[in-house]
């Protein structure tokens, strides 16, 4: 009995890792888009961009002023849900 | 009716509302002052989090910034936005499957240190009250504007109020009064826009008008650029600043975002983790319909009050005294020139008056050549833009009235978190927690309303009597959060940082990024002790608003150094670490 529950806890503490390590990916990624949007796209990558016209400016502006908000929402969602999902598959999520 | 009797009326009806409110949604145990019981939903939670958040320095100052400095600007709707990101991210769930009731209650345990309790209760302090001195300013501004008492009076009004709702509802009161506020301030700040994008685009969205056509069928942005640069303004798209600064500010008032207290607080309310992570979208939902209707209030705005001075067109005659007090359309100058944050001189006597950048070589030599002696619009303050929008263009006087209602609305609902964050910081992290450990909790909530009607009257005294430097301090505080806040969240969760580590940082975060501040802004603000100023800075060209995040960065790179040359953190805490980064008993949770 003790036997199994050592084995028990030791298995949780896996998953654990496993799932701690995947949320880590899940962040890595979704940060990484969020630079891009907003200090790549609406900054630093501007003239890059300056070729692509918008309503009487180029998309680095759009980016600035508008895109980058857009983008922060959809991965704000995405993370919940992806998250959500993540609790599930390795069985930590809250009952 | 006249404008005077409307004003009233909306904004009479608005504080009836929340005083109904806050009678209804009283608080009756400490969970329930300091996080609503944790029963709120998200969706909800995140309407309470966006008027929280959404300042007077949003709702007045952001539109105006925008507008007058164009596109360098954008580091405002990105850095207020893209805050929430982290939160989203790297905060809020593990915070929540903490489940206590204060930041600095986090960090205390995390760091198995009264003193790192202690350092983060004082950065809170720090913070929240220099914010809620702006709050209180801005209550007295829209008082005095728009119901004609001296602002004096305007304050005490609004004191009284917040301390109907905050005192005896706490959390509970302020997230439900916050949804009501969160209903008036954006009716009043999308209404006017609507309009007014209608006016010039035909585009019933002003997010989409911004990016559409005027009448004559060229784009509002190229109109705009082509206008004030003919003016010998800086071109309204283009990136006229310098572009490191740019980036650091916005990297600033993001993390500044994540670290504000009164904003990770509202996420102890919800019931779950995974309601966290919703309401941290939420929110941002919320928020967002302010923030992309913002650059094209201010767009739209400048692009009015340009053609306005100028109605036969840049190269023709500006705008004659005569048609500033006789035509209709020019009313709003003198009801502004009345608060003294507007005003005009016509220098060269012609009767016209010349609105144009009197910097420029090139209006320096029309200007010889018209015989004009200088800029003749003397003062804009840019905080009038979203008040007299609706005036400027002519909409009816129920907008108004509205707008009124709303500008109180977000000044409200912030300084009412921003009152709960400092009052539960000094009930529930100084008392509880230092001095009087074994204080029932009936005496703590008694403590914890004593000390909110402190900490309003404090703030009350501090905006009657503003120390003068209301719009710098906005800077520290975000500075503050950034520098010594945020990276020890971080650390808390995504690291193994030891106590001693957690402590150097933040100090060496704190002081550095205050001294920097104190070093181009006067210590303590006074004017003219600064050696340096922020047009030819101390670092690398880094000015003091930009700060925040290098004091970020030595916060982390003390702390993993000092860290790795002590002990590490014993086996209790890296369980606690393992057990906040996974969702799962967040409801065993307990409020103790």
């Amino acid at each position: 009995m003790a036997d199994h529950t050592h084995h028990g806890s030791h298995a949780r503490e896996k998953s654990g890792e496993a799932y701690w390590k995947a949320n880590l990916r899940i962040i890595f990624v979704s940060l990484i888009i969020w630079a891009l949007c907003s200090f790549g796209f609406g900054i630093l990558l501007r003239p890059m961009l300056s070729g692509i016209r918008v309503g009487g400016t180029d998309l680095g502006f759009w980016f600035a002023q508008q895109g980058s908000i857009l983008v922060f929402l959809v991965l704000i969602f995405f993370y919940a849900f992806r998250m959500n999902k993540l609790d599930k598959e390795y069985g930590v999520d809250e009952e | 009716m006249d404008q005077f009797t409307i004003n009233l009326l909306f904004v009479g009806a608005s504080f009836a509302l929340y005083i109904g409110i806050a009678i209804w949604a009283r608080a009756g145990s400490t969970s329930e002052f300091y996080a609503a019981g944790r029963g709120v939903h998200p969706v909800t939670n995140g309407m309470a989090t966006a008027a929280d958040w959404m300042s007077a320095a949003s709702f007045l100052s952001m539109a105006g910034l925008i507008a007058f400095t164009g596109y360098d600007n954008s580091a405002y709707l990105m850095g207020w936005t893209g805050g929430y990101v982290l939160l989203a991210l790297l905060l809020a769930p593990y915070l929540r499957k903490f489940g206590k009731f204060t930041v600095s209650e986090f960090i205390g345990d995390r760091f198995y240190s009264p003193t790192a309790r202690l350092v983060a209760v004082i950065c809170l302090i720090i913070c929240s009250v220099t914010y809620v001195i702006g709050q209180m300013t801005g209550v007295g501004v829209a008082f005095g504007r728009f119901l004609e008492v001296d602002s004096t009076t305007g304050l005490l009004i609004g004191a009284v109020i917040v301390f109907a709702y905050a005192v005896f509802g706490g959390m509970k009161g302020v997230t439900y009064t916050q949804v009501a506020q969160y209903v008036v301030l954006i009716l009043a700040y999308t209404i006017p826009a609507i309009f007014i994008s209608l006016q010039l685009t035909g585009n019933p969205i002003p997010a989409l008008g911004l990016f559409g056509s005027t009448a004559d069928g060229t784009p509002l942005l190229e109109t705009l650029d082509q206008i004030v640069t003919e003016l010998g303004f800086n071109e309204y798209t283009a990136h006229n600043g310098d572009t490191l600064n740019m980036v650091l500010f916005t990297l600033s008032l993001m993390i500044g975002t994540a670290g504000l207290p009164h904003v990770i607080m509202r996420f102890f309310t919800v019931p779950k983790v995974s309601d966290a992570r919703w309401s941290a979208g939420w929110a941002l939902v919320f928020i967002a319909l302010l923030y992309l209707t913002a650059p094209a209030v201010g767009a739209m705005a400048r692009l009015n009050i340009t053609q306005q001075f100028w109605p036969n067109g840049t190269e023709g005659a500006a705008v004659s005294l005569e048609q500033i007090e006789n035509d209709d359309a020019y009313d709003w100058m003198a009801t502004w020139q009345q608060t003294g944050m507007l005003g005009w001189e016509d220098k060269n006597g012609d009767g016209l008056i010349q609105y144009y950048n009197e910097n420029s070589p090139a209006m320096q030599e029309r200007a010889a050549a018209e015989g004009w002696t200088g800029n003749e619009l003397t003062n804009f303050n840019n905080d009038i833009l979203v008040l007299a929008n609706p005036e400027i263009a002519n909409l009816p006087a129920w907008v108004i009235g509205l707008i009124a209602a709303g500008g109180l609305a977000a000044a409200l609902s912030t300084a009412a978190g921003l009152l709960l964050a400092i009052s539960s910081a000094v009930s529930h992290d100084l008392m509880k927690g230092q001095l009087t450990p074994n204080i029932s909790e009936k005496s703590e909530l008694m403590a914890a309303r004593v000390s909110m009607a402190v900490a309003i009257a404090v703030a009350t005294w501090l905006g009657l009597n503003p120390p003068g430097f209301a719009a710098q301090t906005v800077a520290l505080a975000f500075g503050l959060a950034a520098s010594s806040i945020f990276p020890v969240l971080m650390m808390g969760i995504f690291s193994k940082v030891n106590k001693q580590g957690a402590v150097a940082g933040m100090l060496a975060g704190l002081i550095i990024t205050l001294v920097y501040i104190f070093l181009h802004k006067g210590w303590l603000f006074i004017p003219d002790t600064n050696s340096f100023t922020d047009a030819d800075p101390l670092f690398m060209g880094i000015k003091s608003t930009s700060f925040g995040a290098v004091g970020a960065i030595i916060n982390f790179a003390v702390a993993f150094t000092v860290s790795k040359m002590t002990k590490p953190i014993p086996q209790e805490i890296s369980e606690l670490v393992e057990s906040v980064r996974i969702p799962r008993g967040a409801g065993a949770a307990t409020d103790h």
